[in-house]
């Protein structure tokens, strides 16, 4: 049973469609990252799911039961909620936003305080130094990570992100979705998030469903967008990042059978790297990431080495990895 | 500096009073606050969960804020009577659009993110009207409240108008006796009042956080004590008198009868224009009035016999300008044919008609000289303009009427009417500085308001309404070079009125018996 799912959702607002039959399946732990240009109708969709919108036509069940049957008070209290320009209580000191949702739930007031206290520490808001501080003494990255806390602190199954780093500068955006990736506790978590930003959507994602005019164009795992793309809109969506994408998307398993035989046994190929070799989940851009950082031999090209199997690693310059690439792009995007 | 001392002198002598008003004002202002409160904050929710309704409300607002504070005094009287109810009323109809404009503002400008946030952690709609939307619109309803309450400080001196008391009784009694030292002592305290009223609740606003939060219950705490010193009792007495201001001030009103009857009824202070209404409906039992006014015919009531003569003689007389009288030769004679033809009864028929039947006074003083033969059809207008003035009660309109057809039907001059002067003062000073001509007055109101002779002369004229005649128009003469004309024949004295109903059942038929039932 998929922890979460919309059924044929569709918002009119007047006589416009904000969004028009979507469906989709969370299962639980997994991340949906809802893509879309300004407009298409993505954070009306995320509004749905818990109730700050209510579907025209369409249903959302939450672990198999339709999110109607409860008051929407309730509903909302079991999903944690992350808002783009964070919205913390300008009255309520850090740990007094932290808490409000446990307290709403009639946490134990000990219980409320310890588990504040282990968020903020563990988004590095050391507690001691900002517990009582108010939102407008903390810079926006530290609010976004109160923000963060603040969905996090009665440990709901799903959270919902509505463009979380959205109004972050570039640098503490890459930082904070780098914590947000590593936190522990979103491990477990079911999410749906919200973004524009089509490399936070591939970092992020388990499935990306991507959104023009309220309609779904296309729904699948980020690759799967990125190869197949299902039409002329999905494929213009990703036409100026492509060459990036691809880079992150695949891995060194899918070039693998693309590398000429011959190179097996090249006498320049021993190098240091073979105690190291990479995994052969490791994606290509990794891979080059990795290749840059290597001194160019006296002779040759460098080199990293990919474990092929328990035994076995092979050898990958610039021109043999690339070459490759080219190759397994081909055929993917040829399909079976 | 003379005006400061009896400035001072004033406060001295009137402290019971001044302490009475003062705190009559605040409970004014704090109860139609209160009422304020209690229904433009929620009105103002509504408008945020209802906006579509918004533009109605505050435009209904507007409209009232609009109306003239003395007009919405008078819609308010024949629903509500005399008293304090007119006067919170219309106080809290003063004060309910900026409340529930800077409610409605206030929760508007709540960042709309916050909310949003808010209802998403799963806030209900109350949670998020009290936790989140009341307390960060507190600022801007605070001021408000702010703006209504300085509003309210200053309109509620009007309040003296509907025997409502405050500051207001001081300053009206000063306007109508034209004593600036009378009006300061109201002024002075009710612009005190709006700038510790301003502060306190600016200090209030700038609040921030949790203590703004106890700011705001402390407000509604403590609006309804200060609305409670408007209760403080007040002193009781058999029968509750309602003066008109100029009445209580001058030498020859209230203060005169208290010193030669001895007479000090409870009284309230309250508009001319409302004590004929406030007796008949019996918000008061006694009133001061005019002996030949046409509504003690309508609504029964009887003129108490002044036995011992406080009141001085009040004949009618024209009083014109001596340089309108030179320049303009014909100008005495066609004043001088009404001369004489108006005695008690027929002034009072004349104001009845007017007063009471609602005909214009044009109407009844044009059929008045047709029937004594007097009318005579306007002549073309060529010459020189004579400026007419009254004062602003109807006797008076209608003896302007009646001098402006005879101007135009016996002489060429044009005639320019500025009726409805304020009062006694006012008239007198604008006939002095020639702003107008002539106006009729009364002997004993220029004697004794506008002369103001030693108490030696007064007593040397006595009640000779002959001798009251030739010493104003003497002095008038030498002081002022105005010219009293001869009596138009009535008495228009100041008289103490009663319904007659209650008069007959106390025996009361003279200020006398009046003051013997009261002692």
């Amino acid at each position: 049973m998929p922890a979460l799912e919309a059924r044929n959702l569709t918002k009119h607002y007047g006589s416009r469609a904000a969004v028009q039959d979507v469906s989709f399946r969370v299962e639980a732990g997994q991340t949906l990252v809802l893509l879309g240009p300004s407009g298409c109708g993505k954070t009306t969709l995320l509004r749905m799911l818990n109730r700050l919108v209510e579907p025209d036509t369409g249903v959302v069940l939450v672990n198999g039961h339709d999110a109607r049957s409860q008051p929407p008070e309730l509903l909302r209290r079991g999903m944690g909620y992350v808002i783009q320009q964070v919205g913390l209580l300008p009255h309520y000191t850090v740990a007094e936003n932290v808490a409000v949702v446990p307290q709403l739930l009639g946490h134990a007031p000990a219980a409320v305080a310890a588990r504040t206290e282990e968020l903020l520490r563990r988004l590095h808001l050391p507690p001691e130094q900002f517990a009582h501080q108010y939102p407008n003494q903390l810079s926006g990255g530290q609010q976004q990570r109160v923000g963060l806390a603040r969905a996090l602190a009665a440990d709901p199954p799903i959270i919902l992100l509505d463009e979380p780093f959205g109004a972050l500068d570039p640098i503490t955006r890459a930082s904070i979705r780098r914590e947000f990736r590593e936190l522990p506790e979103l491990r477990r978590k079911t999410m749906v998030l919200v973004t524009h930003d089509v490399t936070e959507a591939f970092e992020l994602a388990d499935q990306i469903l991507l959104l023009d005019a309220g309609r779904v164009q296309q729904l699948g795992p980020p690759r799967e967008l990125l190869l197949r793309p299902a039409n002329n809109f999905v494929r213009r969506f990703f036409g100026a990042d492509q060459l990036a994408l691809q880079l992150r998307v695949l891995r060194l398993a899918d070039i693998l059978c693309e590398l000429p035989d011959n190179e097996y046994f090249q006498p320049s190929s021993i190098s240091y790297s073979v105690n190291n070799p990479l995994p052969s989940t490791a994606s290509i851009h990794d891979t080059l990431e990795k290749l840059s950082h290597i001194p160019a031999p006296a002779s040759g090209e460098p080199t990293v080495w990919v474990q092929v199997s328990k035994s076995t690693a092979r050898p990958l310059t610039y021109p043999t990895l690339m070459t490759a690439f080219g190759r397994a792009i081909r055929r993917l995007r040829e399909g079976p | 500096m003379t005006i400061l001392t009896e400035l001072f002198a004033f406060w001295q002598a009137q402290a019971d009073k001044l302490g009475q008003q003062t705190l009559q004002h605040i409970g004014l202002t704090a109860a139609s606050l209160l009422a304020g409160v209690v229904v433009g904050v929620p009105l103002g929710l509504l408008l945020t969960r209802r906006p579509r309704l918004a533009p109605w409300v505050l435009g209904g607002a507007g409209v009232l804020q609009t109306i003239p504070s003395i007009a919405l005094l008078g819609f308010l009287i024949p629903v509500l009577g005399i008293g304090p109810g007119p006067a919170i009323v219309a106080l809290f109809l003063y004060s309910l659009l900026p409340i529930v404009r800077n409610t409605l503002a206030g929760v508007q400008g709540v960042d709309a993110a916050v909310v949003d946030a808010a209802r998403g952690l799963g806030l209900t709609d109350g949670q998020v009207l009290r936790r989140v939307e009341l307390p960060l619109a507190l600022p801007v309803l605070l001021a408000g409240i702010r703006t209504a309450a300085v509003i309210n400080v200053g309109v509620a001196t009007l309040a003296a108008y509907v025997a409502a008391g405050g500051l207001g009784e001081f300053i009206f009694g000063g306007i109508a006796l034209n004593n600036p030292a009378m009006i300061l002592a109201g002024a002075i305290p009710a612009a005190a009042l709006a700038l510790l009223f301003d502060g306190a609740l600016a200090g209030l606003q700038h609040l921030r956080g949790r203590r703004l939060m106890w700011a705001g219950r402390a407000l509604l705490l403590a609006l309804p004590l200060l609305a409670g010193l408007y209760l403080l009792p007040r002193a009781a007495s058999k029968l509750l008198a309602g003066f008109s201001p100029e009445f209580v001030g001058r030498s020859d009103g209230l203060p005169g009868l208290r010193q030669l009857y001895g007479l000090d009824p409870a009284s309230v202070v309250l508009a001319p224009a409302l004590v004929y209404e406030a007796v008949r409906s019996g918000d008061v039992d006694l009133i001061d009035g005019y002996s030949t006014d046409g509504r003690i015919r309508a609504y029964d009531l009887q003129v108490l016999r002044d036995d011992r003569h406080a009141f001085p003689p009040y004949q009618a007389v024209p009083v014109v300008r001596r340089q309108a009288l030179e320049a303009h030769p014909e100008l005495a004679p066609a004043l001088a044919r009404l001369a004489g033809q108006l005695s008690d009864s027929v002034m009072t028929e004349l104001n009845y008609r007017v007063d009471i039947r609602h005909e214009t006074p044009r109407a009844v003083a044009h059929d008045f000289l047709r029937r004594r033969g007097l009318w005579h059809a306007p002549q073309p207008a060529t010459g020189a303009t004579i400026r007419l003035g009254s004062k602003i009660f109807g006797e008076q309109y209608i003896l302007a009427e009646m001098y402006a057809a005879l101007i135009k039907g016996y002489t060429n001059l044009q005639v320019e009417a500025k009726t409805g002067l304020g009062g006694t003062s006012i008239c007198a000073d604008a006939l002095r500085t020639g702003a107008i001509d002539l106006y009729p007055e009364y002997t004993g109101t220029g004697l004794l308001v506008v002369l103001q002779p030693s108490a030696a002369v007064l007593d040397s004229l006595g009640p000779d309404p002959a001798a009251v005649l030739a010493y104003v128009r003497r002095e008038y003469r030498r002081r002022y070079n105005l010219e009293w004309l001869a009596p138009l024949g009535f008495n228009n004295t100041y008289a103490l009125l009663m319904r007659r109903q209650q008069a007959e059942q106390l025996s009361i038929r003279t200020v006398s018996e009046l003051s013997a039932y009261l002692r």
